[in-house]
């Protein structure tokens, strides 16, 4: 099918969907690296208003790939929620004016229309929307998740502590944590990325968090964010793990250079599951994964397909969606120039990722961050940040200072985070507040300074958590 | 450059806020010990032990912890010490390779070191079109088949790649080491030179122009805020076209805190004679503790 459209006496032709998605892209440096791009600012609006007319059923009716994921998505789609709300007839343009309209939130949440809607279809309207309708479109879409506690209620707005060490320290990554938690940060998750992904020191890392969250009562989750075999064979070996993670693309080509398949992904969580069950009464609920994507993932493989990054991004979170994620976050300024060119490319980029894991249903964050060789700086980050939190985002990320030592990359800070539930009037997750409070660490809805016994207690349980560590492990870590 | 909050630096002043019965919200550190006192915020367990704490703290891990705060923002000294590491990063991201007047122009008398460009034309174009940066420019390529010898046993090729500030911190020490040691271990050397706007993919049309046999591209590092100036050395053993980085070894983190320029040289070296007893380079090339050995003969 070639679609067509004229912008000022000029006709435009596009061959396929594939390319139509692609030219009606925001202007992106790793659409223009792939070479799928519009040329000039005219083709791209062309794009757009042929892409306006094309119809939701013609999306779906139109696969972009052959392969796994496209399986997946296709599989898993709510043909009958499709049906009744009668979507197949309506244009993308039309779909934009629904998605924009009030009471559109109470409808696709009491109808189900999340599983309606497929990843293409996201993607696709995400590019006829303003940065201003990715945020009014994407902030009453609420998806509540429950592992140790309870994320994505409406006026919550979650943390991860990432608390990275260069060498995996655990009394230095423990530390850190500390601190975020001070900061009524952490909710989300206290997860880790490693250096060293070895089954044993992983598995340091995890026993580390688990005796943290336990000496302290601490209403949250932990996960060290090494591959998902690696994960599963410290589970094996006997680590706690709370939070499965996995970093995930939208084609099963990109997939496999992560070394992963959709039955990996299936198996590692049966295997969580089963580890959780074993855990009774530590545990609120079954959503056990933990995602990370981001635009551009696909084409640094070479595994893209032919797509636009956007739309290779919608399908990495209807790859999420299969498996019930507790918390899904785009890391979206961390890939480079190359694919997010700068400030604006990473802003709309980040508001994008966002707007769609909300309308698929994602308990959806973001890592709102940047690298030392892009054109951005720490007031993009102030900048996007408003922006996501103004749009209803799960959560952010935590970072000391906003500087992360292993990673070498910039995110948002404890501060931040803190700034951020001030300034809208937001609070951490119910169960976490809760314990915020009884430990004064919030009073009058603000971030207290701990009274000196309460610091006192908790930097005895930090000691605790740190000697708790099984010594074979602890004797891992402890050359520094 | 400072890579985390001075201890010892200046107090910050009082919060310009009037006493109130209930203490605002969000005007002092999260924890005791915090502004205004000589000792910086950390969650004391009693006034008196932050210096304690803190040393602690620092020992362990480099992150940037138990910063305090005004409302719910860094103190002044902590935002201006972020911005002023990002600044650092970010020149160095965009330094041009100095080989005439600058730390590197010893090297020019002593071995000929000379630059070419690659096929990026200009940092902003790099930074988008790593392709390019793989590849000579057509001027490049000429330069360097004019001036350098074919079928070397040891090239050693210069990249600025991400940091300028890298290559002028090691370079002009490693250089020399290595190529001094090279020769003392029997290697024939080819005449060094370096690219401007270089990717780590520019080994394969190396070995494809100059056909050594071990090939070493000393690149700059992606910056981050702790030091701009590390740099990595990637080997290959016989590149050509096609070749990934799975071909490749690498030795990362070459700077002050991290490997040293002697352990540097060594590794080189030996990662090149393990590649020399396998005929290959790469995935089946491992170094250990003990020293690089190959996993295939």
């Amino acid at each position: 099918m070639t679609f067509r459209a004229t912008v000022r006496g000029t006709s435009y032709v596009f061959p396929d969907l594939a390319a139509l998605l692609a030219k009606a892209n925001e202007e992106k440096s790793g659409d223009q690296l792939a070479g799928v791009a519009a040329v000039s600012a005219t083709e791209r609006v062309a794009a757009k208003l042929a892409l306006a007319d094309v119809r939701l059923g013609d999306i779906l009716a139109t696969p972009l790939l052959d392969d796994a994921v496209t399986e997946l998505i296709l599989r898993e789609h709510d043909a009958a929620a499709f049906a009744d709300a009668g979507l197949a007839s309506l244009t993308v343009g039309e779909f934009r004016e629904l998605v924009l309209s009030p009471g559109f939130a109470d409808a696709w949440s009491a109808a189900g229309l999340a599983g309606a809607i497929t990843p293409e279809m996201a993607a696709a309207v995400a590019k006829l929307m303003s940065d201003k309708d990715l945020i009014v479109g994407a902030k009453p879409l609420r998806t509540v998740t429950r592992c140790r506690n309870t994320m994505g209620e409406a006026g919550v707005l979650g943390v991860r502590v990432q608390p990275n060490h260069p060498t995996d320290d655990v009394e230095g990554i423990l530390l850190s944590a500390l601190d975020g938690i001070l900061y009524g940060c952490g909710d989300a998750v206290l997860g880790v990325n490693p250096v060293n992904e070895s089954v044993a020191r992983v598995g340091a890392v995890l026993h580390g968090l688990q005796s943290l969250i336990r000496q302290l009562s601490l209403p949250t989750q932990t996960c060290v964010l090494a591959h998902v075999t690696t994960q599963l064979a410290a589970l094996a070996a006997g680590a706690p793990v709370d939070l499965l993670f996995q970093s995930i693309a939208g084609t099963e080509a990109a997939n496999r250079s992560f070394g992963i398949s959709l039955e990996m992904l299936a198996e590692g969580r049966d295997a969580v599951l089963a580890h959780h069950r074993d855990r009774s009464g530590e545990f609120v609920g079954d959503n056990v994964m933990y995602f990370e994507t981001g635009q551009g993932s696909a084409l640094s493989a070479d595994a893209h397909g032919g797509l636009d990054q956007l739309t290779v991004e919608a399908r990495a979170h209807g790859v999420a969606r299969a498996y019930q994620p507790f918390l899904v976050n785009s890391v979206v300024g961390f890939i480079g120039p190359e694919y997010l060119a700068d400030a604006r490319q990473i802003t709309r980029a980040g508001l994008e990722d966002h707007f769609i894991g909300k309308l698929l249903g994602l308990p959806m964050g973001i890592d709102v961050c940047y690298t030392n060789h892009v054109d951005a700086d720490q007031n993009t980050n102030d900048d996007l940040l408003v922006l996501l939190v103004a749009a209803g985002c799960n959560f952010v990320m935590g970072v000391p200072g906003a500087d992360d030592v292993m990673l070498s990359y910039q995110s948002t800070s404890y501060h931040d985070a803190a700034g951020m539930r001030d300034l809208f009037g937001l609070s951490a997750t119910p169960e976490y507040t809760t314990w915020l409070h009884d430990r004064g660490l919030i009073r009058g809805g603000r971030l207290a300074d701990p009274d000196p016994d309460v610091a006192a207690a908790l930097l005895a349980d930090l000691d605790r958590a740190v000697l708790d560590v099984p010594s074979p492990a602890r004797a891992l870590t402890s050359g520094r | 450059m400072t890579s985390m909050p001075e201890p010892t630096a200046e107090p910050m002043p009082e919060p310009m806020v009037e006493p109130t019965p209930e203490p605002l919200a969000g005007t002092g550190p999260t924890i005791p010990a915090g502004a205004g006192s000589a000792e910086p915020a950390v969650p004391a367990t009693s006034p008196g032990q932050g210096g304690a704490f803190e040393r602690r703290v620092r020992a362990v891990t480099p992150a940037r912890l138990f910063l305090g705060r005004s409302g719910t923002s860094l103190r002044t000294a902590d935002q201006l010490a972020l911005r002023a590491d990002h600044a650092a990063a970010q020149d160095a991201v965009h330094a041009a390779l100095d080989l005439e007047t600058g730390l590197l122009a010893p090297l020019g008398d002593r071995f000929g070191l000379f630059a070419v460009g690659s096929a990026a034309p200009d940092r902003a174009t790099y930074l988008r079109r790593p392709d390019l940066g793989r590849s000579l420019s057509a001027e490049g390529r000429a330069e360097v088949a004019r001036r350098c010898p074919r079928g070397a046993d040891l090239q050693v090729v210069v990249g600025d790649g991400l940091s300028v500030a890298a290559v002028d911190a090691q370079v002009p020490a490693l250089l020399p080491a290595l190529l001094d040691a090279a020769r003392e271990a029997g290697w024939s050397v080819g005449q060094v030179f370096a690219v401007r706007n270089a990717r780590v993919g520019l080994l394969n049309e190396i070995g494809e122009l100059l056909d050594p046999a071990a090939s070493v591209l000393l690149i700059g590092e992606r910056p981050g805020l702790v030091t701009a100036e590390s740099l990595s050395a990637y080997l290959a053993w016989r590149p050509r076209p096609g070749h990934t980085d799975a071909d490749r070894n690498l030795i990362s983190n070459i700077h002050a805190r991290g490997v040293d320029i002697p352990q540097a040289v060594a590794r080189i070296l030996a990662l090149a004679t393990a590649m020399r007893a396998a005929n290959t380079s790469g995935v089946l090339v491992k170094e250990d503790p003990a020293g690089p050995s190959a996993l295939t003969s």
